[in-house]
């Protein structure tokens, strides 16, 4: 049932490392995270790997394992085999802080940038009523757990260190999209998105949606209904007031920000 | 200051470490640290966030079944007083009855600001928020979002606060607190830290603090808790001279996975059962009718044909016995596997595939969908999963004033898994998430209220020579060469909790966990890590092991102490539950110069006015 398996992980900080071999062994039905903590404890007490839930849901042990983005914790040591040697290297996009862990503040920084939810007022009663249809959508971009993997694959700013000022990556896109589709939102994010939030520079490869652990549909669910709400409201003002006049809710409330 | 900043605060260094100076920081960034920082902000105190991890992977985020508020959108028959009364008997009757009060009233309001704030909960037929069955609660009463319930909150919490331009401080971790002289008002002044990513200091000057650093789990081996749950505000309140009650009682959950080994623990959450999923042992039978126990007699199902009425029509039927509280279920499974009806890997079977369609099951349990899927190739439509207890939560905690959350230090407020008295004996799920909303929002106000009033005078201050003291302190496991690894030691405490203080406890096996606490205590002293300050795992969890070891004490001293069985303690030589000890809380304190050696003493409960007490007559 166990054996040996060979890891090579990247060991270093912002001044530059390399890669570290290590030997270790490994239970049936583990994990590449149980195999680096197994590492941890008896070989390299001070091996910097980010973690928390152990079970996909809070994104936090994001990394490349064997040059593709994943995270440890839910990648499945019986995916390879048992003679291969697994390269875990940290995430490319984000500074290197040591080891395997990264600098993400990059998305903290982008999530300051979003407007505040703002709602319209609450039901006579106190309450607020929507549809299950009209939440779906949100809730399909909410189970987003942050890993940053998407932000991590975009080539928008994988290789391209000067786009990140200009480019809230496709995590962000889903935040936009989230608050535009909210049947309680009075805002209308679709300028800002273009042009501060730098969805323009998003040319639909889909390599986002291919990473996300969550399964969510960056691409055809968020950026190209985004992108073409952009671009009705860009090119096409008759349209944009038309519904403005028309509907009571949605865009009809909605305020620029 | 590192990349994990991020905040408007400009340090000072007159010690020579980052410095800054708030009216409240709030130490921990799950659900209830969160909604403290929140309400703490509102009320116009500068506030921080300090927390471990990143911002939004609190273990709040692992939290799936939903949020019980009592909002009676689908039972309009629901209120406070029935919510009340399932939590006071939840907790067979421990709980502070004030706390208990207070959460039930006010967990609708908390709810539905989180709508407010953006959250998306699953609705009615009607548009309004859903709610879901959970063991213990007389109505579906949880507002949820499929099994991601946590994630929810802790995103749109998160998103407020950020909303707000909050100061958090990530990847920072608090070490020590400081309070004034006891000449000066003995209070609290600042807490000391490191940044886990540069391993540098920094002193914060407050005069409040809330803790709200959730609870314990890492001190057992089996857990469906993450690592930053080592007891740390447990054991700085205690270090500062608070008080803790409850220690004793803990929380096994009845459903964590089993299988593979290294998934033991994860949770499997409640609402599986709530629903429809039934436990089966070995021989296929549906065990649960067979541990109903007395006090819980009248109200659930004692036959198969009522249980399943139950989830259709809950005014004429009673509540199937899987959804007993949490102890019951656990103590029944453990039961079974002792007993030799076990599954193939040490559990139970826990059965929705035959009793729900995969569509339902789909939209109701997408993350147990997928965990079962990724992680143990089970597909929960098709088959059964295999499950047993995990330890779970810590009902214990600091003790604190019931409507302002202030422990017995002045400027000290504790919310959420680390304050104690809210869930008694056993807490009923969903009445966490709810607990982290209401007395989270209470502590962020009332620490912001005493931040005002001492705003004019004197701030306390941090003295110098403390900070020094508690650089060094933190330093020590460096100095040192050839000594003990803080894996090995954290392993051997995990093995002595599980073995020992698991969830049957009796006299000879709590002593003897004592003695091995104390042999581990003394292994403690003598840590060393190696490598540098820049993110040292080893290096933080050597600093970890001390919290993990005074709580771990804690909980054995309270559960010898306790000579009867009561929701999370159950002593098979005294298996019966005592009214003598009904009435009565065990506190423990860590004295001055009791050399870290923890002291217990006995403490009335709170007594419940008569006006609540006939609740217990009249509701059905
Ligand atoms: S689809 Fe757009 S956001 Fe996603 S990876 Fe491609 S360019 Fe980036
Ligand atoms: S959208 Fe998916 S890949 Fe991107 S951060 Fe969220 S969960 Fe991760
Ligand atoms: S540790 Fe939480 S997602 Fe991997």
């Amino acid at each position: 049932m166990s054996y040996e398996l060979r890891m090579r992980l990247w060991r270093g900080d912002a001044s530059g490392g390399a890669l570290g071999d290590f030997t270790v062994v490994v239970e049936e039905g583990e994990v590449v995270l149980d195999a680096i903590h197994r590492i941890q404890a008896t070989q390299a007490g001070d091996l910097a790997v980010r973690w928390n839930c152990k079970a996909g849901k809070c994104g936090s042990c994001s990394a490349e394992i064997n040059g593709r983005p994943r995270l440890m914790c839910m990648t499945r040591l019986a995916d390879f085999e048992e003679s291969e040697t697994i390269t875990v290297t940290p995430m490319r996009a984000f500074p290197v802080i040591r080891d395997l862990v990264t600098d993400v503040s990059f998305n903290y920084e982008k999530a300051k940038q979003v407007p505040a939810f703002a709602p319209t007022p609450r039901d006579a009663d106190g309450k607020r009523r929507m549809q299950q249809v009209d939440v779906e959508r949100g809730q399909e971009f909410r189970k987003c757990i942050e890993c940053f993997l998407c932000q991590n694959t975009c080539h928008v700013v994988r290789d391209h260190e000067d786009n990140k000022a200009a480019f809230a990556g496709p995590r962000f896109f889903l935040r936009y999209a989230e608050l535009d589709m909210h049947p309680l939102d009075t805002n209308d994010r679709r300028k800002l998105s273009q042009d501060a939030a730098g969805l323009g520079m998003c040319n639909i490869t889909k390599c986002c949606t291919e990473v996300c652990p969550e399964n969510i549909k960056i691409t055809d669910n968020a950026i190209i209904p985004m992108k073409e709400r952009v671009a009705d409201r860009k090119f096409d003002p008759v349209t944009w007031l038309g519904s403005k006049i028309m509907r009571r809710s949605d865009t009809a409330q909605r305020e620029e920000v | 200051m590192t990349g994990n900043v991020m905040g408007s605060d400009v340090p000072s260094e007159p010690h020579g470490f980052e410095e800054h100076s708030y009216d409240v920081v709030v130490i921990g960034a799950g659900g209830a640290g969160l909604r403290a920082a929140i309400a703490a902000q509102d009320a116009g105190a500068k506030t921080a966030i300090v927390c471990k991890s990143l911002l939004g992977k609190a273990h709040t985020v692992m939290a799936e079944g939903g949020i019980a508020a009592a909002m009676g959108n689908v039972y309009p028959d629901d209120n406070w007083q029935v919510h009340f009364r399932d939590t006071m008997r939840g907790g067979k009757m421990l709980n502070n009855w004030r706390m208990a009060q207070l959460h039930a009233q006010e967990a609708p309001e908390r709810v539905l600001e989180l709508e407010e704030w953006g959250a998306l909960f699953d609705r009615t037929d009607d548009g309004l928020i859903s709610q879901r069955d959970f063991g213990g609660h007389r109505f579906a009463r949880l507002a949820h979002v499929g099994d991601r319930t946590g994630l929810e909150m802790i995103r749109t919490l998160q998103q407020r606060a950020v909303a707000q331009g909050i100061d958090v401080f990530m990847e920072c971790t608090i070490t020590e607190l400081f309070k004034t002289a006891p000449g000066d008002g003995n209070r609290i002044s600042g807490a000391f830290g490191y940044w886990r990513e540069s391993g540098r200091f920094i002193v914060f000057h407050a005069p409040c603090m809330v803790l709200a650093t959730g609870g314990i789990g890492k001190s057992y081996q089996v857990t469906s808790n993450s690592w930053e749950y080592t007891g740390d505000g447990h054991a700085l309140a205690m270090r500062t001279g608070a008080s803790l009650i409850n220690m004793e009682f803990v929380q096994f959950h009845p459903t964590g996975m089993v299988w593979p080994p290294s998934v033991k623990g994860i949770l499997v959450t409640e609402s599986v059962r709530g629903d429809g999923g039934v436990l089966r042992n070995s021989d296929g039978k549906r065990f649960m009718f067979d541990y109903i126990p007395e006090f819980f007699k009248s109200e659930t199902a004692d036959n198969e044909a009522e249980a399943d009425r139950w989830y259709d029509d809950k005014s004429n039927n009673r509540r199937p016995p899987e959804l007993l509280p949490r102890d019951e279920v656990a103590r029944a499974i453990n039961s079974e596997i002792k007993a030799g009806r076990g599954s193939p890997h040490g559990g139970v079977f826990l059965d929705i595939a035959s009793r729900r369609t995969p569509e339902f099951i789909m939209r109701r349990l997408p993350s147990m969908y997928h965990q079962f899927k990724e992680l143990a190739d089970v597909d929960i439509t098709a088959e059964p999963m295999e499950i047993g207890p995990t330890c779970h939560y810590v009902m214990g905690g600091v003790e604190v004033d019931p409507d302002t959350g202030a422990s017995k230090i002045t400027g000290l407020y504790a919310a959420g898994e680390v304050a104690g008295g809210m869930h008694g004996s056993n807490r009923l799920g969903g009445n966490s998430l709810s607990d982290l909303l209401v007395f989270g929002c209470r502590a962020g106000l009332n620490a912001a209220y005493l931040a005002h009033q001492s705003r004019g005078g004197q701030r306390p201050r941090v003295d110098g020579a403390e900070v020094r003291a508690a650089a060094k302190r933190a330093l020590a496991p460096f100095e040192r060469a050839g000594g003990e690894n803080p894996y090995t030691i954290q392993h051997d405490l995990q093995d002595v909790m599980q073995r020992l203080v698991g969830i049957i406890r009796n006299a000879d096996e709590l002593a003897a966990s004592l003695k091995e606490i104390d042999a581990l205590k003394e292994r403690a002293k003598n840590l060393t890590v190696e490598g540098h300050r820049q993110y040292n795992p080893g290096w933080h969890l050597a600093l970890d092991i001390v919290n993990m070891l005074t709580v771990s004490e804690c909980i054995a001293t309270a559960a010898l102490e306790r000579q009867e069985s009561r929701g999370g303690h159950t002593r098979d030589d005294f298996p019966a539950t005592d009214d003598s000890w009904g009435t009565r809380n065990l506190v423990l304190t860590l004295p001055d110069g009791s050399d870290g050696k923890v002291h217990l003493e006995h403490q009335p409960l709170p007594a419940m006015p008569d006006d609540l007490k006939k609740l217990f007559e009249t509701l059905t």
